[in-house]
């Protein structure tokens, strides 16, 4: 496998794939619906926030392996995080995921497994879905989230 | 090459015919290009790149309008290619042939026209499970602004078309009948002679979406039987943005325009325009005039190489690929129709479609993976997308080889 896929499909990556942390419903909190009509990815997103901080976050949904572990690792680093922490953590993981392949990879610490996506320009779409969808519930707009 | 791995090159010398198509030489990520998207759109054959530069580097001038010698031969030369594809389909008459942008522009003329006319409140317009979302959506369009409705034809597991429910669904009320020669994302060749014989029965025109089909099968529209035929340029070795709609004469003579403008007219007052003579009642506008000429040309190329040995050739590929990707221990094939194209669609245990595109591509393989433009049929299969390797009579039995070894790769990545 060439150097840009194994950093891709790195372990990490193939074990939350393989083994989705907070890969569930929560009830009672809020959610968003995220949607990436160019491959049909889709899945929901449920935060339970109290005094500003989420206190459990977790998704459901089906998608390829990049969209499903980028969901997992975002609900795993999320949680207990206030809402101002969420929203920067957002910006920063956007600009890691959309940097330029040769710019050093951003350390958002278990996050930095999805920088290789930068490689990939075609799926970065995947690797941001969840957060989109993270974004929407935070805002409690209650509308399906577009990649497009 | 094993003895498995040779070509049947008693049907086709596909060594010579690949070097005709000069992005196959092409190498991707260090790795020779295997081109398996066919369905997507067809590589271009050096005829027809040579045919558009030579139209714009010598030729290029406005037809039906000067008395120049440029703009006479412009002319000449896009009735010849009418006249090509009028042979290519074995229509009646050349004047049923209107060039378009492509099918869906095609099917979107025959609803917003022929639908318009003949479609109103409560009237029915039948499609089927497995068609394109361009068969889909100006049905959809029309039965919405006429409070008309849309009826479906459902599709068997293994993909093909349930005949009973297609004649249940046929009522006094079915306006058209729209359904696809080729499916796209199952490879389907559905029996559109029977279609149109059981519709034609009851008095009702059909539409056949055949963008997967031309460049595959030989068609005859007056054996078919079908009153519109729609397909792409693209996806028969043309350029982009150039397509047929086959109409059968009388029906396009009694439709509205589609469009207003220059070329569609043959007088125009302010009170009143008389429309022109067919085709030209439905080419408003300067058309595609390059496009035209350049699918002139593809068409010439896959008429000299023959459909019927394409036919045969692609047959016995599809059928080597069948048995190769069936090897594959926790891969589906979706769509295994007895009548089918050379469409394998499949589905993989623990590996996303998605993540399957990406890792063959790092090998120089090019396939689809998503939904195919079928969502409905998507859900229909329970699948949110498959991987789509689609073949074209220049693939070879060596680049099925290189899919089989790569899909081995991704199964042990994600294992």
């Amino acid at each position: 496998m060439s150097a840009d896929l194994q950093e891709l499909y790195q372990e990490v990556i193939l074990d939350h794939n393989r083994r989705p942390r907070n890969f569930r419903m929560l009830e009672g909190g809020r959610k968003a619906e995220g949607f990436n009509p160019l491959c049909g990815d889709r899945l929901t997103v449920y935060l339970r926030i109290a005094e500003g901080v989420i206190t459990d976050i977790s998704f459901q949904g089906s998608g390829c392996a990049i969209s499903k572990a980028s969901a997992s690792l975002m609900t795993e680093s999320l949680k207990g995080k206030s809402v101002v922490e969420a929203a920067a953590l957002f910006n920063r993981f956007q600009h890691m995921v959309t940097a330029s392949p040769d710019s050093p990879i951003d350390q958002l610490g278990k996050l930095t497994a999805l920088g290789g996506v930068r490689q990939f320009p075609i799926r970065v779409k995947c690797a941001s879905l969840a957060w989109h969808t993270m974004r929407a519930a935070l805002d409690a707009r209650d509308e399906v989230v577009s990649t497009e | 090459m094993t003895a498995a791995a040779s070509p049947p090159t008693a049907i086709l010398d596909v060594a010579t015919i690949r070097t005709d198509f000069p992005i196959l030489q092409r190498s991707l990520h260090g790795q020779p290009l295997v081109y398996l998207d066919n369905a997507a759109t067809t590589q271009k054959p050096q005829a027809v790149i040579d045919r558009l530069v030579r139209y714009y580097a010598d030729e290029n001038a406005n037809i039906h309008r000067g008395v120049h010698v440029l703009s006479v031969e412009a002319t000449d030369a896009y009735d010849a290619a009418r006249e090509r594809v009028r042979r290519f389909l074995n229509a009646a008459e050349a004047r049923e042939i209107v060039f378009v942008r492509g099918a869906t522009e095609a099917i979107n003329v025959v609803a917003a026209t022929y639908g318009r006319t003949h479609v109103g409140a409560g009237d029915e317009v039948v499609i089927s499970e497995m068609e394109h979302h361009s068969n889909i959506v100006p049905w959809q369009m029309l039965c919405e602004e006429k409070g008309a409705h849309l009826r479906v034809i459902p599709i068997t597991d293994s993909g093909e078309l349930r005949l009973d429910e297609y004649e249940r669904l046929l009522t006094p009320r079915t306006r058209i009948v729209a359904v696809t020669h080729v499916s796209n994302a199952l490879g389907t060749i559905n029996p559109v002679e029977l279609l149109v014989r059981v519709a034609h029965d009851r008095g009702i025109p059909v539409v056949i979406d055949g963008a997967q089909a031309v460049a595959h099968t030989p068609v005859d529209v007056q054996a078919i039987g079908c009153d519109f035929y729609a397909f792409s340029g693209h996806k028969v070795f043309g350029p982009t943005g150039i397509g047929v709609l086959y109409g059968r004469a009388p029906l396009l003579e009694a439709m509205p325009p589609y469009q207003g403008g220059g070329d569609m007219i043959r007088s125009v007052t302010f009170e009143r325009t008389m429309y022109n003579d067919l085709p030209y009642k439905f080419e408003a506008g300067t058309p595609n005039i390059a496009g035209v000429v350049g699918l002139d040309a593809a068409l010439a190329y896959v008429t000299a190489v023959g459909l019927d040995r394409i036919a045969s050739y692609e047959r016995d590929l599809l059928a080597y690929g069948t048995d190769a990707l069936s090897d594959i221990t926790g891969l589906r094939l979706t769509g295994t129709s007895r009548h089918k194209a050379g469409i394998l669609s499949f589905v993989m245990d623990a590996v996303h479609p998605h993540d399957l595109g990406t890792i063959l591509d790092q090998d120089g393989i090019a396939i689809r993976a998503g939904h195919h433009c079928c969502q409905p049929l998507m859900a229909r299969l329970g699948v949110p997308a498959t991987a789509r390797a689609s073949l074209a009579f220049y693939n070879t039995r060596d680049e099925i080889n290189s899919l089989v070894t790569s899909l081995q790769k991704a199964k042990a990545v994600f294992a």
